[in-house]
């Protein structure tokens, strides 16, 4: 090949492979984004039905209920405003405990319990996931605000 | 007294790095020697003083020096030894000072290793390295000193995080950082031969080892960080596409396109520009990854940094970095033309097959990582990406690749044909299928055609690597194979290696979260897990919950596995101890989870087959990375420098 076709043909199939490239990923992304929610937002019925997302806040103190010898555990999550009640099945992260901020991920139910496949809590002892932190500002901002 | 002198150290490192960064560029612009000859000197003394700089903090680690604060954050008089010296780089500021420390020896290096190239060339080397490193003097003096004092001193230390007390986190920093910085180079040469404006493909050669050495220290950085997360704290997952995972992944996958493309420049003086664009692009995303790990954009265990000055400082470094050095080759890089021509069905179109599928697989991880930071800084509302997506588009471009690469690897230069390179890959082709089918149907617990494509390719790519390795066997000729061939044999089969470790853990991991009482037992597969006892266990800084679990096969004992739930003192943070059984074929994992009332305990035990060939693999790519570097032409590249020969001959060697 020529130089000059050579680079045509280059650039030609950069671009081609980019697009192509793109718009799978575009698809890809948009399937398998994770939506996140504050307590107040899903009590409000602002994520779609019967789609995954994820809802942090702090673990309410005195809301975690084990089902004695079982992994089954449940437990509420609150931004202050409001709380969501999480059911869980499986081994709980190492920092979950009552007052801390976590987030799960997983799709409500139809009785109003958030069914989580997976509970996040991230290895700091302050460590407060930044969308909880947000959430629990916003909150705050409305009580204090006029 | 002794931190300030750290902190005086590294003020003076600043200002010579400053001369290293602008006496030698001025120089080479006006053929000034005097000039020119400054910048090594400046750059010795600028390591003495970094040097200098880490050891004071390091002694004020083992000294228990609670008057500074950085080690009152981080250290802990019952803290041992070793973790007190590793935790020097265990947060924000240290590792930044070990970032600086391993750029200063990448730089005394590349002086070394440079002695015999032109002398302009060398000067403008130098001159773009010194830059960098006043770049991030300034950030660690401006934002983020480790020798700040607290006043009054603290009693005993807040202790280090416990997840960072483990000894391959003591030396992932390092190798990881090694290889990111050491990017840094190859990105100095292409500056150094944008500025030089002239044709040039020696520098190929020049920087291809440096590439390499950097792409070697990177996976194992990337593969020891893996490791750690498997065992300490992922439950048994190795790679999580965590966007500080991707964020050392990326450098990775352009440096794998950079060494790969420095090739077709060294040996045929073809891709040019590409191969400067890719030079750039390898240190600017390691530079983009240390703008996402520090600046506190990401949420993870590495974000030590959540202050905005800090995120704001490096992202206007990393601004000015890429802008000028992109402008630079936009200004110059037309100039950078070859006259030389490749056939439809060459190496050369391997390669470039090679490349653009790289940088493809490089872009589908970007967006995947920053999509949640542009959709949060413009509002749009809080977004994380999931790691199927990753799984699902990474293996699009990656799949193709890994089935050209068994075809390219002997397919000759400039021109090929078909009927000549089947004789070579037909039967490799026909025994990889014939295994990649076995195994899906025989092995383990049958899998789907996906796996059946993984294990296939995996195999295709061993097999492949084999071909040149026996054919100098079958001449008899083995001790006359070029290092360059073993390196690329060795470093496709361990791809290969890694490639079915991948596959099969992915495919066939059994994992059960389980309750158990004392007693009690569950079985994974044909293994059975017994819940013998438990005790309490004290360590040298925390105290911990033990289980004991005796591992049986088929009736016969053939482990017994502790996993802990630990509670470091300081901190109060609770741990978790996996119990590993590790063979080559498999890993039986045990987790301890929580008490679950009435005597019950919480439980993860997994069966990973293959798993330890995932880590295997990527320490047999860096093998054949570092014998690669050992090449002949290497060193004859520094006879050829010292000789003078005319820039732009292209040689064929190899």
């Amino acid at each position: 090949m020529k130089p000059r076709r050579q680079r045509l043909v280059l650039v030609v199939m950069i671009v081609v492979g980019v697009g192509i490239a793109t718009g799978f990923a575009l698809r890809a992304l948009q399937e398998n984004l994770l939506y996140f929610y504050s307590p107040t937002q899903v009590a409000e019925g602002e994520p779609p039905e019967g789609r995954k997302f994820r809802v942090g806040g702090l673990v309410t103190p005195g809301s975690v209920n084990r089902t004695e010898g079982a992994l089954d555990v449940s437990f509420d999550l609150t931004d202050n405003n409001t709380t969501v009640t999480v059911a869980y099945a499986g081994i709980l992260p190492d920092l979950f405990r009552e007052g801390q901020g976590i987030i799960a991920h997983g799709r409500m139910n139809d009785d109003g319990v958030f069914v989580a496949e997976e509970v996040l809590a991230k290895h700091d002892e302050n460590y407060m996931p930044p969308e909880v932190a947000e959430a629990l500002e916003q909150v705050h901002g409305k009580d204090s605000g006029p | 007294m002794i931190p300030e002198l750290g902190q005086f150290a590294l003020i003076i490192a600043l200002c010579l790095a400053l001369v290293q960064g602008v006496m030698p560029l001025a120089g080479a612009q006006t053929r000034n020697r005097a000039w020119m000859a400054i910048g090594k000197p400046a750059a010795a003394g600028q390591f003495v003083f970094v040097l200098l700089s880490f050891l004071v903090l390091t002694w004020a680690f083992i000294q228990n020096d609670f008057s500074v604060t950085y080690v009152a954050s981080h250290s802990n008089s019952a803290l041992p030894l070793m973790y007190r010296i590793s935790a020097v780089w265990g947060a924000h500021e240290g590792s930044l000072l070990l970032w600086i420390l391993v750029l200063n020896i990448w730089i005394i290096s590349a002086i070394i290793g440079g002695r015999h190239l032109p002398e302009i060339f060398n000067a403008r080397v130098v001159g773009v390295l010194g830059l960098v490193s006043v770049g991030f003097l300034a950030f660690i003096l401006f934002t983020s000193n480790p020798f700040d004092r607290l006043i009054p001193a603290a009693m005993d230390g807040r202790d280090l995080n416990p997840l960072l007390q483990d000894p391959a986190l003591a030396i992932h920093p390092p190798m990881l950082y090694f290889g990111y910085v050491g990017f840094a180079v190859p990105f100095a040469f292409a500056i150094a031969v944008l500025l030089e404006g002239r044709q040039a493909t020696d520098w190929a050669r020049w920087a291809k080892p440096w590439a390499t050495m950097s792409w070697v220290f990177l996976t194992l950085g990337i593969a020891l960080g893996s490791w750690w997360a498997y065992y300490e704290l992922g439950w048994g997952g190795w790679w999580f596409w965590d966007p500080v995972e991707n964020a050392s992944f990326m450098p990775w996958l352009m440096g794998t396109a950079l060494i790969h493309s420095l090739s077709v420049t060294e040996k045929r003086g073809l891709f040019k520009s590409w191969t400067l664009l890719l030079a750039i692009s390898a240190f600017s995303l390691s530079l983009l990854g240390t703008f996402l790990v520090r600046s506190g954009v990401l949420v993870s265990v590495h974000a030590f940094a959540s202050d905005p000055e800090r995120g704001l400082f490096i992202l206007i470094f990393l601004c000015v970095v890429v802008g000028a050095a992109l402008t630079l080759y936009a200004w110059r890089a037309p100039r950078m033309t070859s006259d030389a021509g490749f056939a439809a069905f060459s190496r050369e179109s391997f390669l470039l097959a090679n490349n653009i599928l790289l940088v493809i697989a490089t872009f589908v991880v970007l967006i995947g990582t920053l999509f949640p930071l542009v959709m949060d800084a413009l509002g749009q509302g809080k977004y994380s990406v999931g790691p199927q997506y990753f799984a699902a588009v990474f293996i699009i471009p990656t799949l193709p690749m890994v089935l050209l690469l068994g075809v390219g690897m002997h397919t000759a230069w400039r021109r090929d044909n078909w009927n000549r390179v089947s004789r070579h890959v037909r039967i490799g082709a026909a025994l990889a299928l014939a295994l990649g089918i076995a195994i899906s149907l025989l092995a383990w617990d049958g899998g789907g055609v996906l796996s059946a494509i993984g294990v296939f390719a995996a195999f295709w790519v061993m097999i492949a690597s084999l071909v040149d390795p026996l054919a100098f066997l079958r001449k008899g000729q083995l001790r006359r194979m070029p290092l360059a061939l073993w390196g690329m044999s060795i470093a496709h089969f361990g791809l290969g290696v890694f490639i079915l470790g991948a596959v099969v853990t992915e495919t066939y991991s059994v994992e059960r979260d389980e309750a158990l009482r004392v007693g009690e037992s569950t079985s994974v597969g044909q293994f059975e897990f017994r819940f013998d006892d438990l005790r309490q266990v004290e360590g040298p800084n925390y105290t911990a919950v033990e289980a004991v679990i005796s591992i049986f096969d088929g009736g016969e004992e053939i482990a017994v596995l502790l996993p802990q739930k630990r509670v470091y003192r300081v901190q109060q943070s609770p741990m978790t101890e996996s119990g590993i059984d590790a063979r080559l074929g498999r890993d039986l994992y045990v987790a301890l989870g929580d008490p679950l009332g009435g005597n019950a305990w919480s439980l993860r035990v997994q069966y990973k087959p293959l798993v330890r060939l995932i880590w295997l693999g990527c320490i047999i790519m860096s093998i054949g990375g570092l014998v690669a570097v050992g090449d002949r032409r290497y060193r004859i590249a520094r006879q050829d420098a010292t000789a003078k020969i005319p820039a732009g001959t292209a040689r064929e060697t190899g």
